[in-house]
């Protein structure tokens, strides 16, 4: 994940708008959680409206900056979720594993995303609370690349699954031909146990083309504004400086 | 004034037997109401004080009984005498200067002081009178009631009990109900068709049958024309607030009155408002009166709970209708003004930085001011709800504030900041930070494309409020906390109080020292504040001083047209320490008044 070194080295930077959509309770602030700063909280309170946060991933050659919209799930915010998917390079549509309607309503939202958002977003879909489901499908949703050759091996693990007080009532076959079709990016995490869920992200940091990279320019501090402010340029002084110490506090909250 | 044992003696003066007195001049703006003349500090008034002096109004109870009506006067101790034991006594209600002469103005009353109790002990052990009186709902509904609140005076609550999870009516029934019984104080709010929406304690499956008699017996008075206010059950009383479509109900065993509690429901249906918006909540009942509106709602039980909870605490600024301010010098105070206004962006409409719930510094356009009920919505969903907070860095919703403008929406901004730290880095994820701590700047907008500008204004704020130093300011005050009745007064006896001003709709009150830094205590404190407050608000009421005592303590409280006092000392101070006291928190709090609060704001 994040390394507080980052900030100084000399690859290139670019920031990646990205939102997640889903269903009420399926898990989207903690996946974000787990992903900014590797934690988890038993019964989070429900997001209000729309949390915006930050976070940065290494890759081979570039580094790139996670500008994430993390929105609330509840009905009533719907018609707000085009202000936060609009522009947006890549979207995380999370549903429950042990929820088959969060499946449909994951459905709807990559419709949507399809229809009106930015023609060349990345969408992931993501299966979570993986935690409550049996160990065999844990082993198998940790490789997360879908592939043909794993059919077989889901199979065995839903025939396995219901015997040991599994909750999972999503299939991973059903989820994962779905989004094959749709061609999306596939996983299925745990953002209680940490499985898988920076491997999202990295996932979606590769998926997307090198050429839709805008440079990063600092945060999203001091971008769209022309009026009263014109000290700006302090201020994103500012934020770069705020980020750096944000890092190196994370590491210290970081139990790893 | 005796000061032994528990009887407190009553000395009270019946002014209504005094065909004499002069007409009062205005209140003066130096206000200091108790005079003793033995006190060399209060000697030197102001000359104009001279042609207050008449007659003696340190008195008078029975005349005020209206707010007493039902029953339990024989609570309610008060002698009608001339009688004053000392000299100085005398001397000092002679000199006592009020333009409330022409009523009682000061009214004592002992409560219930059967049990002797050492003197010293504030809120000791709780009063448990049991009274026998056959209260039914047919004969309650109509009182008013306040008198029974002195039997059951500040009630001992656990709240780890009152909060604590009531479990599904499948596993042990019986249990399950008598644990919901068990509650102090519940807030229910059921639609009209009688479907329930909201429970503070409780599955559906346990208050189902309870809902359904709530909803029958409002709706047999509804059928009737008429509309079911409140009624008392036995030492439980029953308010219920009905709004477009909706029963808000309270059940409370606290000592409030109807009157607080009304406050209380009103506050959760603003809440909603806050959430769905007035066309909103009624199209949603019109298009289907049986419509379950949970599900509109999903989402916000933890915000009505966490402001449910805050009455259940005690909740000054509830109580006073007003809000707190971060104390510090007046000079910061426009530092961080004209920084908020020069930092302003075009689509603002109110800018706020507020610590821990306290406010430091409102922006707002000249023609347009902020409604207390609005700031204390905003404050429960920062503060006390952990729903924002928790979600770090920062956050943009939706969000109607209706006294503002029930119709739609705003848009609100809101950056939580930890000022400690030398950077003033924000917030991380689900950093646990006191609430004390917290300092959030909260921007709000009509326009719900907003957000890159507000975020922009946040952080060109915060790099100049670091540059002028603003925010060591604010980290300071509040770091500082609130002084000590002791910092205030030097050796007063008092051990709490709240001060309202009115003309600034906000409050001020002291730390709430060891004395009052657990729950239960605080609860106790806020039940006599309770009590206070419900006499000097009772309807028709004209009583602008009250003096309680009880085994455990002594109160006053004030009112005049400027603000509202009420304080708190331990049991056995006499009535002219008391009043001495209070004059001078009148005084400190007028000489400190640039500080303490948030006078204006700045517009643009």
């Amino acid at each position: 994940m994040s390394n507080p070194a980052s900030a100084t080295t000399a690859k290139p930077s670019s920031s990646v708008k990205l939102v997640l959509l889903g269903e009420a309770a399926v898990g989207k602030s903690s996946l974000v959680l787990r992903f900014v700063n590797n934690d988890f909280q038993e019964n989070k309170e429900p997001t209000i409206g729309a949390a915006f946060l930050t976070q940065k991933i290494q890759l081979s050659n570039r580094v790139i900056k996670f500008e994430i919209w993390d929105t609330a799930g509840q009905e009533r915010f719907a018609s707000l979720a085009p202000m936060y998917y609009r522009n947006a390079q890549a979207a995380l549509v999370v549903y429950d594993l042990t929820k088959p309607t969060s499946l449909t309503k994951a459905k709807h939202w990559v419709a949507e995303l399809q229809r009106q958002a930015s023609p060349g977003i990345v969408i992931a879909l993501v299966g979570n609370k993986l935690d409550l489901c049996a160990e065999v499908s844990n082993s198998d949703a940790n490789t997360p690349a879908p592939s043909e050759a794993d059919s077989e091996a889901v199979e065995t693990e839903e025939a396995e699954a219901t015997e040991g007080g599994d909750a999972r009532k999503v299939p991973t076959r059903e989820a994962k031909a779905y989004a094959e079709e749709e061609s999306l990016l596939f996983f299925e995490t745990s953002a209680k146990a940490g499985t898988n869920v920076s491997d999202v992200f990295r996932a979606i940091a590769n998926a997307i083309p090198e050429k839709e990279l805008k440079p990063g320019k600092g945060t999203g501090a001091g971008r769209g504004t022309d009026s009263a402010i014109s000290n700006a340029a302090g201020s994103a002084g500012q934020a770069t400086v705020n980020l750096t110490d944000r890092a190196k506090q994370q590491k210290d909250n970081c139990a790893c | 004034m005796s000061q032994h044992g528990d009887q407190v003696e009553h000395e009270v003066q019946d002014v209504s037997s005094d065909p004499h007195r002069p007409p009062l001049p205005p209140r003066p703006s130096t206000l200091s109401f108790f005079q003793d003349g033995s006190k060399p500090n209060t000697s030197s008034r102001p000359p104009t004080r001279a042609g207050l002096v008449s007659r003696a109004t340190t008195a008078l109870s029975v005349a005020d009984a209206n707010a007493f009506s039902s029953g339990s006067v024989r609570n309610l101790r008060s002698v009608s005498s001339q009688n004053i034991s000392s000299p100085s006594r005398s001397k000092s209600a002679s000199r006592t200067a009020s333009e409330t002469a022409d009523d009682s103005s000061i009214r004592s009353l002992e409560l219930s002081s059967e049990h002797a109790q050492e003197q010293d002990s504030i809120f000791g052990e709780a009063f448990h009178n049991k009274r026998s009186d056959d209260f039914g709902l047919d004969s309650g509904f109509l009182s008013t009631n306040e008198a029974r609140e002195e039997t059951e005076l500040v009630p001992q609550v656990d709240f780890d009990q009152e909060f604590a999870d009531v479990p599904d009516e499948h596993d042990d029934d019986e249990l399950a109900h008598n644990l919901w019984k068990a509650k102090k104080k519940h807030f229910l709010i059921l639609s009209a068709a009688g479907k329930p929406i909201y429970t503070r304690h409780g599955s559906d499956a346990i208050i189902s049958s309870y809902v359904g008699i709530i909803q029958t017996i409002i709706s047999a008075y509804t059928s009737w024309d008429n509309q079911l206010r409140s009624f008392l059950a036995d030492d439980t009383k029953f308010v219920i607030l009905s709004q477009t479509n909706l029963f808000l109900v309270a059940i409370s065993t606290l000592p409030e009155s109807e009157v607080q509690l009304r406050a209380q429901l009103d506050a959760l249906y603003m809440q909603i408002l806050s959430t769905l918006t007035l066309p909103t909540l009624s199209h949603i009942f019109s298009v289907r009166p049986s419509t379950d509106l949970r599900r509109p709602l999903q989402g916000t039980e933890v915000l009505l709970s966490a402001l449910a909870d805050s009455f259940t605490r005690g909740s000054p600024s509830t109580l006073l209708t007003s809000l707190e301010s971060l104390r510090m010098r007046k000079a910061h105070r426009k530092i961080i003004n004209d920084t908020m206004v020069k930092a302003r962006v075009d689509d603002l409409l109110y800018g706020l930085i507020v610590a821990g719930g306290r406010l430091v510094s409102v922006i707002r356009p000249k023609k347009h001011s902020l409604h207390p009920g609005d700031l204390q919505l905003i404050f429960n969903m920062l503060f006390e709800a952990e729903g924002i907070k928790a979600g770090g860095g920062e956050s943009f919703l939706p969000i109607c504030l209706p006294g503002f403008n029930n119709r739609g929406y705003l848009y609100m901004y809101v950056s939580f900041l930890d000022v400690a730290s030398e950077a003033v880095r924000e917030l991380d994820i689900d950093e646990k930070i006191a609430k004390e701590d917290a300092v959030a700047i909260i921007l709000l907008s009509a326009n719900k494309e907003s957000f890159e500008d507000l975020q922009s204004m946040k952080s060109y704020l915060i790099h100049e409020l670091r540059k002028n130093g603003s925010m060591k300011v604010i980290h300071r005050a509040v770091q500082n906390g609130r002084p000590l009745p002791t910092d205030i007064v030097p050796g007063t006896a008092l051990r709490h109080f709240l001060y309202k001003s009115k003309g600034n709709v906000q409050f001020f009150m002291p730390s709430f020292e060891a004395q009052f830094s657990d729950s239960q205590s605080r609860r106790q404190l806020f039940s006599i504040y309770g009590l206070l407050h419900a006499s000097v608000h009772a309807k028709f009421a004209t009583v602008k001083v009250q003096h309680m005592v009880n085994t455990t303590c002594s109160a006053l409280a004030w009112v005049t047209p400027m603000f509202e006092l009420y304080c708190i000392a331990s049991a056995g101070t006499p009535r002219n320490a008391l009043a001495q006291n209070a004059n001078k928190v009148v005084q400190y709090i007028q000489r400190e008044e640039e500080r303490i609060f948030l006078i204006g704001g700045a517009t643009f």
